[in-house]
């Protein structure tokens, strides 16, 4: 459709492009149509350079101001509606930051949004998972302007391509509403969940944070990310923003290992579209082992180091 | 100051999703009904709140038929002052519910407005950003702790990487994330209390708001089930079988 116009909402941090936008443009690109991506926050340029790059992106939206740092939603909602007019689809990543403003956006515009889609059938049809995932719907939107969120593991990140036009616009300017104060990142070498070929995951059956290290000595050995159960997160073994599962992270790697994971629901919700899943348990009934194509049945303390010293 | 806690009924969490046989919908006939679970830490948050002596009044409010009732009496048994039903037949979605709240807001006047972060049935997210957009007031989403000093609000969110931490000025529209609080359990006596309390009721199209639905449901399916694989016998059989079969790693 040639009068479809996209806009994807880009997430940058110091002039890094977040990983989830190549993955955005896949989704995009299915819809059909042009597609311009907005970069906005401190070092916005550079980032916009990165998106511009991106296979399938006509333009790149560039407003450099610090006022769209941490995707405050105030602000970008406010920047977001004063570019929304000749757009048809406003598209961005259903992660913490795209969930928090682009409802913000929605109701603003006076229209509905449909969040997390994980597949596209047409300009106005979109599947989500709804009850934790256990049930998918296909909804069509009723609203002449659309507004997404997409689950980029989902999707595929696009290739590069001669790189777009950048063009600079007026920033809509802090909103006052709210102040950012301070963050706490749990850094760390190991990959991003979100974007990691490999994750290792440990649970409730791990007993105890320093025992947590068992599964890190994998993860290095793998290059891999490390997740949690949300037991094991409750339990104080590891920070909060390792939890994989409904409440937690979405992620699809290729080889996700649940190491000490009975399986809840919940939990599956978060990895069940993992290419390859392994389960080590030394419980044979534990659910996990109904949607792991390799498992397991060992005690942890001894599989766990084995498993490290061989790779 | 009064904090208004939005409540929604959803299937329980322990049950089981079935779908109809002509895909057309989801089957909730006889399925165990509940408060959604992040409702249920708005609640308990808005209750602490007032045993802290910054919340005078707790008013809980939830859209939908009467059945809705009997979450907005679990409101009142759990610490509500005061229940409120937004009484509607048909069900009415995120942009629906926010307006509906938009009113509400209006015209209770509340300092602080909780919300759960998502319900567990449509796991779309959105009714607190868009109540927030309507009632132009500043929004914390994924709320792990609140902080309040006079009219001035910190919250700490749950992000992708870790915690942030924002501050601002109330009246702000708060979502609330799992490890806000451990929500208490209701005790008999309240229960029986709160039976006998009045729910005051308001219908939804004296509003004067739109709530037709923006999206069509077009069908529901059951995802594939991914099937068990085989058992591997050791270690050394794993990472062959990754290896070599896999090919993963």
């Amino acid at each position: 459709m040639s009068d479809t116009r996209i806009l994807v909402i880009a997430e940058q941090e110091k002039g890094h492009l977040s990983s989830a936008t190549a993955r955005v443009m896949d989704a995009a690109s299915r819809l059909g149509g042009s597609v311009d991506v907005l970069v906005a926050g401190s070092q916005a340029n550079e980032a916009a350079q990165k998106a511009a790059r991106l296979t399938g992106v006509s333009g790149v939206i560039s407003v450099e101001d610090s006022a769209f740092d941490h995707m405050l939603a105030e602000n970008m909602g406010a920047l977001i509606v004063s570019l929304a007019e000749p757009y048809t689809h406003l598209l961005c990543a259903s992660t913490t930051s795209g969930r928090n403003v682009m409802p913000r956006v929605a109701a603003l515009l006076g229209v509905g949004q449909i969040s997390d889609v994980i597949a596209v059938e047409s300009a106005d049809t979109f599947v989500r998972p709804i009850y934790a995932g256990s049930v998918l719907a296909t909804v069509r939107s009723l609203d002449d302007k659309k507004v997404i969120t997409i689950r980029p593991t989902a999707f595929e990140p696009v290739g590069e391509q001669d790189a777009a036009s950048v063009s600079s616009e007026a920033s809509t300017g802090d909103q006052g509403l709210v102040t950012f104060i301070d963050e706490q990142l749990a850094g760390g070498e190991r990959p991003e969940l979100g974007g990691a070929r490999v994750i290792i995951s440990g649970g409730r059956g791990l007993g105890s944070a320093e025992n947590f290290r068992l599964i890190e000595g994998v993860a290095d050995r793998l290059g891999a990310a490390v997740g949690a159960s949300r037991a094991a997160v409750d339990a104080g073994y590891v920070p909060n923003d390792l939890q994989v599962g409904q409440t937690g992270k979405m992620v699809a790697p290729e080889l996700y290992i649940a190491a000490g994971i009975s399986g809840a629901v919940q939990h599956l919700a978060g990895m069940k579209d993992s290419k390859v899943i392994v389960a080590i348990n030394s419980d044979e009934e534990a659910p996990i082992f109904q949607v792991a194509d390799y498992g397991l049945v060992a005690d942890l303390f001894q599989a766990l180091p084995e498993l490290e010293r061989k790779l | 100051m009064k904090v208004l806690v939005a409540i929604k009924r959803v299937i329980d969490h322990n049950v089981r999703v079935r779908i109809r046989e002509d895909h057309s919908d989801v089957d909730l006939t006889h399925a165990k009904m509940a408060m959604n679970p992040f409702c249920e830490i708005a609640l308990e948050e808005a209750v602490r709140l007032k045993e802290q002596g910054i919340a005078d009044e707790v008013v809980a409010v939830s859209i939908g038929d009467k059945s809705v009732q009997e979450q907005l009496r679990t409101a009142m048994a759990l610490g509500a002052d005061r229940a409120l039903h937004v009484n509607s037949d048909t069900a009415v979605d995120s942009l629906g519910a926010a307006r509906v709240l938009a009113e509400v807001v209006k015209r209770e006047n509340p300092g602080l407005v909780l919300l759960g972060k998502q319900s567990i049935d449509s796991d779309s997210s959105q009714t607190g950003p868009m109540l927030a957009a309507l009632t132009q007031l500043p929004q914390a989403t994924f709320a792990s702790k609140i902080t309040i000093d006079g009219d001035r609000l910190e919250v700490t969110r749950e992000i992708d990487g870790g915690l942030e931490t924002l501050a601002m000025s109330l009246p702000a529209v708060v979502t609330t994330d799992l490890r806000l609080n451990e929500p208490r359990y209701a005790k008999l006596p309240a229960i029986m209390k709160a039976k006998k309390r009045p729910i005051e009721s308001l219908e939804i199209d004296t509003l004067g708001v739109d709530v037709t639905p923006r999206q069509a449901l077009i069908r529901v399916d059951i995802p594939r089930e991914r099937q068990a694989g085989v058992r591997v016998a050791s270690v050394d059989e794993l990472i062959d079988r990754l290896k070599n079969e896999a090919k993963v790693i």
